[in-house]
């Protein structure tokens, strides 16, 4: 298609509109820079404060079911107030320009690009898939995804519902469902014993630097043991059984083997970066071995190896919304430091509480990772389990491509095709390096992940056909 | 098995939109997903390798469990989709059937 008036380089381009984006969109406002925020859902508020604008319009009564960690997202939005957002907008490739960058994204119904000085990559993390023999079946879904129904659009399964897994968020989504007064059947932690103790010598540190995080924890912990649930704990959960949908689950804890009937399972075990776009930048990822996840190796304030690229919030590495609000507050100052439109003693002055915010969110984090670690089964999965969804390769194929002599996940697209459908590894590239690296006696880290490459998401030829130029309004 | 809405006292418009031919009511601001789901649809596509039934997993855009055709366009992740009036939503069919082919 022809291109219309001139095309205008801006100054940001911020990808993602949770908790860091919509914090850089802030401070880039204040910082009288040009910046975009483009969001791939219809509003924005990320996945934690999904659907804030339309809950705290038109369902404020929700508002004390979802808690204060949700409605804290109500001043978030008027973040947006200086930048050009577009909600809708599916990115689905970054390259650098002669004179910055350039991001492609869709957008009803057609793709459009932007390009700008500087990008920064604020979209998030996910829930670390849980492969598990039954997984695939329809009524299986994430803690979260039930949140994300609930937040949306106050719907909740019906019937027996099953949390199994352990961290904050389940927790959270148990509290959630029992202001709203929605039946849990059971609840299968999945902590292993001892964690506790393992996390305590952390307690005193996180307490000082995340308190506000700290006791709405507990809070929620005593909460889940007065709710008169049942909660069944040290579970290692071997089977989501059913023929065409969830039927129930099997699961083995200190008493022996049970199975308990199921209508819904939303599975939980912790949260890892996603790192789609920084892979796709070709950034350098290193293996955090206290998460069992890859992570974009992040400098300070938010810079990259590349000039210009920024990221900031989970998809960094995982420390919550609070270290979120922080992170895209202090990359947002880089950028504008950067391009010289604040002296550097703004950024210091201005970077001081965010910092601090940081270092105790950190401190935090240290004794979420031991109270919660990444269970042993996750890494060991049975043969006949399923790590890759989409082309449904199976744990035992893996390991026999490994003694086949396949070394690693982008050999393994072409001995199984794992990786290479829709979700495009998203869901098995965790799953995939830790079964390979085990079958090959090695740390994941030594495994890597497999190179990604542009869309990353799927465009249509209309959509390729319509790409154009942008001009500023 | 289904899901159901938390009583609402203000509901946002209704919006009606079609699962392979029938009628199927949401409101506004539910995504298509949600809206399927709360109409008793779990299945959303059906696999490329075997066929087998799959529905939404993650409901954030990561998984593409929840691919469905709408308005003629497939590969639509019904998640990150707003429902709007007179939508037409399909099935997703894994691996497509290629006309005389077996």
């Amino acid at each position: 298609m022809s291109t219309t008036g001139q095309d205008v380089l801006r100054d940001l381009i911020i990808i993602g509109a949770g908790p860091a984006g919509l914090a850089a969109a802030r401070v880039a406002g204040e910082c009288g820079l040009d910046a975009v925020l483009l969001d791939e859902q219809a509003a924005p508020g990320g996945q934690i404060w999904r659907a804030i604008g339309a809950v705290s319009e038109h369902r404020p009564a929700d508002l004390t079911l979802f808690g204060k960690s949700y409605a804290a997202g109500i001043a978030a939005l008027a973040d947006t107030r200086a930048v050009e957002v577009r909600a809708g907008a599916v990115v689905w490739q970054i390259d650098r320009k002669s004179d910055g960058w350039r991001v492609i994204f869709s957008r009803d119904g057609g793709a459009a690009q932007v390009r700008s000085r500087a990008v920064l990559i604020a979209t998030g993390a996910m829930e670390r898939p849980v492969p598990i023999p039954g997984w695939t079946l329809p009524g299986v879904t994430t803690v979260g995804a039930l949140q994300l129904a609930l937040k949306q659009s106050g719907a909740f399964p019906v019937g027996r519902v099953v949390i199994a897994g352990s961290g904050p968020l389940p927790l959270l989504l148990g509290e959630q469902f029992r202001r709203a007064r929605i039946p849990l059947h059971a609840i299968l932690d999945t902590q292993p014993g001892g964690a506790f103790g393992a996390a305590l010598p952390h307690l005193p540190l996180a307490g000082l630097g995340a308190p506000e995080t700290l006791a709405e924890g507990l809070t929620l912990l005593r909460a889940r043991d007065r709710s008169g649930v049942r909660v069944e704990r040290n579970v290692e959960p071997l089977e989501i059984l059913g023929s065409r949908r969830v039927e129930g689950i099997r699961y083995r804890d200190a008493s022996g083997t049970h199975e308990i009937a199921a209508d819904h399972v939303a599975l939980h075990e912790g949260v890892v970066p996603n790192t789609q776009l920084t892979r796709l930048l070709g950034l350098p990822h290193r293996w955090n071995e206290a998460q069992r996840c890859f992570e974009l190796e992040v400098l300070a304030d938010g810079r990259t190896a590349l000039d210009g690229v920024f990221v900031a919030g989970d998809g960094g590495g995982v420390l919550g919304w609070r270290a979120a609000r922080a992170s895209g507050a202090l990359a947002a100052l880089s950028v504008a430091c950067d391009l010289g439109r604040i002296p550097e003693s703004a950024q210091a002055l201005q970077g001081f509480a965010p910092q601090a915010r940081l270092r105790g969110e950190r401190r935090l984090r240290r004794f979420l990772d031991a109270l919660f670690p990444v269970p042993d089964w996750l890494r060991h999965v049975s043969d006949e389990t399923i790590l890759c969804r989409c082309e449904e390769v199976s744990a035992g194929a893996v390991r026999k491509a490994v003694a086949d002599g396949c070394m690693g996940p982008n050999q393994l697209k072409a001995f199984l095709r794992a990786g290479m459908g829709p979700c495009q590894g998203r869901m098995c590239a965790l799953s995939v390096a830790e079964t390979m690296a085990a079958a090959r006696g090695l740390n994941p880290r030594e495994i890597g992940l497999a190179h990604v490459r542009p869309p990353i998401k799927p465009v249509s030829l209309d959509e390729l056909a319509s790409l154009h130029e942008e001009a500023k309004p | 098995m289904s899901y159901r809405r938390i009583t609402d006292p203000k509901p946002t418009p209704a919006i009606r939109f079609t699962w392979n031919g029938r009628v199927v009511e949401a409101r506004r601001g539910d995504s298509v997903a949600t809206a399927l789901l709360l109409a008793g649809v779990e299945t959303t596509k059906t696999s490329a390798v075997s066929g087998v039934g799959r529905g939404p997993y993650c409901m954030m855009g990561v998984c593409f469990e929840c691919l469905v055709e709408i308005d003629g366009v497939p590969n639509r992740q019904a998640c990150l989709t707003p429902v709007a009036d007179g939508m037409a939503v399909r099935t997703e069919t894994g691996a497509p059937d290629l006309d005389g082919a077996s």
